[in-house]
């Protein structure tokens, strides 16, 4: 349970870090709160060669308003977002999720970017990205790009990020007026790892949900204002497309089930505050 | 830039419980073993190493962080506080302490050191909690003795002597012996 050998480098701005992933391409991976990705060198699940801390960088650690955007920079850490003044009004499902992203002592160290580097299938930052249609910030000494969350995420911990790419933001869609949005998850207890969770945003014409836990990454559907049991057909369908993993903690069926039961209780919920 | 070698042990200095340390450390020392053998504080306990059980959590610049979940190296600089840094004199117990004693909030004591720096962090944030809040705080540890009920008890009976006004100390706790 200890981590294997590697250099650190203690990157003092953004070009060093860049420079840094430029030359040991995927024998290097970046740290920042490392709540993620201590669990992995310890248990040796990774073995890069080298860490590149990112931490020391001024200037990204500061939540950026561009318009419609909630812009989450590298740095930033969950609790320090969670404890953003007006969060619940700017963002109401980000403010119902983030509660449930580990426990308070992780939160304190854990940043929002690494978490959606991360890729966990049932994590709650990625859940949040795909259910507000966020985009993912790239950058590599190269380059910069943006993908959307949907397109980012790729599989079980497997993203379309390039070796020598890091997260620099993220970008949430602030609540827009009309719309309600809903959070909720099933764990074995709160702070573990999520069985399912879901998170509905609901607009006049539209009812969209996501889905962590259940798949090999977080999956998105949206439909019509469906009710009564053509939603419930709907919900069932989805179930049933999402191929839903089985392990030590819940059947495949527990997870069909949750994402018809939950899923509709979190589209309700987030009916009632549109209502 | 800053690298280094994973090959070399490497100084690493930084503030422990109020007085300036340094630790001998390969990148891949973890905190907790820095802490423990590089320098001897083995007051921070080590259950899982993998961030679940919470034994091991220490403060760096007042945050919470689970030590094994920290390398020693990203130490350098900051102002550690392990449990050996809140009694305000060796021969007093912090207020909490007094109260987990109180409780029998505490059996074995594995998990204590880190229980009680995650509320030594959270009261400060928020003097008056919930019983809720305190729940979630305090799920961030595993405590195979206690069901976890008495530190409950403790940890609210502690908020409320510390939202008191200040007389003398010593007033405040005998009040509540």
């Amino acid at each position: 349970m200890k981590p294997a050998p590697f250099d650190y480098v203690r990157a003092r701005d953004m070009t060093e870090a860049l420079d840094a992933l430029a030359q040991h391409g995927s024998d290097a991976r970046i740290i920042a709160g490392g709540q993620s990705l201590l669990p992995m060198l310890n248990m040796r699940l990774a073995k890069p060669a080298v860490l590149i801390d990112i931490m020391g960088i001024a200037g990204l650690d500061q939540v950026r308003r561009e318009g419609e955007l909630i812009v989450v920079p590298a740095g930033m850490r969950q609790a320090a977002l969670l404890r953003r003044p007006g969060l619940a009004s700017e963002q109401p499902l980000l403010a119902a999720a983030l509660p449930w992203l580990g426990h308070y002592q992780t939160r304190a160290r854990g940043t929002v970017c690494g978490s959606t580097a991360h890729a966990d299938p049932s994590a709650e930052i990625p859940l949040c990205l795909v259910a507000l249609d966020g985009e993912i910030r790239l950058r590599s000494r190269k380059k910069q790009r943006r993908l959307k969350a949907s397109a980012f995420f790729a599989g079980m911990m497997v993203t379309e990020k390039a070796d020598d790419e890091l997260i620099e933001a993220v970008a949430f869609s602030a609540a827009r007026p009309g719309t309600g949005y809903a959070f909720n998850e099933v764990a074995r207890r709160h702070g573990d790892f999520a069985i399912v969770g879901c998170a509905a945003v609901v607009e006049a014409g539209q009812i969209h949900l996501a889905v962590a836990g259940v798949a090999d990454k977080p999956e998105r559907r949206s439909w019509p204002r469906l009710d009564g049991s053509a939603l419930d057909d709907a919900l069932n369908a989805f179930a049933w497309e999402l191929d839903a993993r089985e392990d030590l903690h819940a059947t495949a069926r527990l997870r069909r089930d949750l994402v018809r039961n939950l899923g509709r209780q979190t589209i309700e919920e987030a009916l009632r505050c549109l209502a | 830039m800053p690298r280094l070698s994973a090959a070399a042990r490497h100084r690493i200095g930084f503030t422990l419980n109020g007085k300036p340390v340094s630790v001998e450390a390969e990148p891949r020392l973890l905190a907790t073993d820095a802490l423990r053998h590089g320098i001897g504080a083995t007051g921070t306990h080590v259950g899982c190493e993998h961030g679940v059980c919470g034994a091991c959590t220490i403060l760096i610049d007042g945050v919470p962080a689970r030590a094994c979940l920290t390398l020693a190296v990203q130490l350098e600089g900051r102002e550690v506080t392990t449990v050996e840094g809140l009694a305000p004199a060796q021969d007093r117990l912090s207020v909490m302490q007094a109260a987990f004693r109180r409780h029998h909030a505490l059996q074995c004591g594995f998990c204590t050191a880190g229980i009680l720096i995650s509320l030594e962090a959270f009261l400060r944030e928020e003097p008056d909690p919930s019983e809720q809040a305190l729940r979630e705080v305090v799920g961030g540890h595993l405590c195979r003795c206690t069901g976890y009920t008495p530190i409950i008890a403790a940890a609210l009976e502690a908020a409320a002597i510390l939202r008191q006004p200040i007389t003398t100390s010593t007033d405040a706790e005998s009040a509540h012996v």
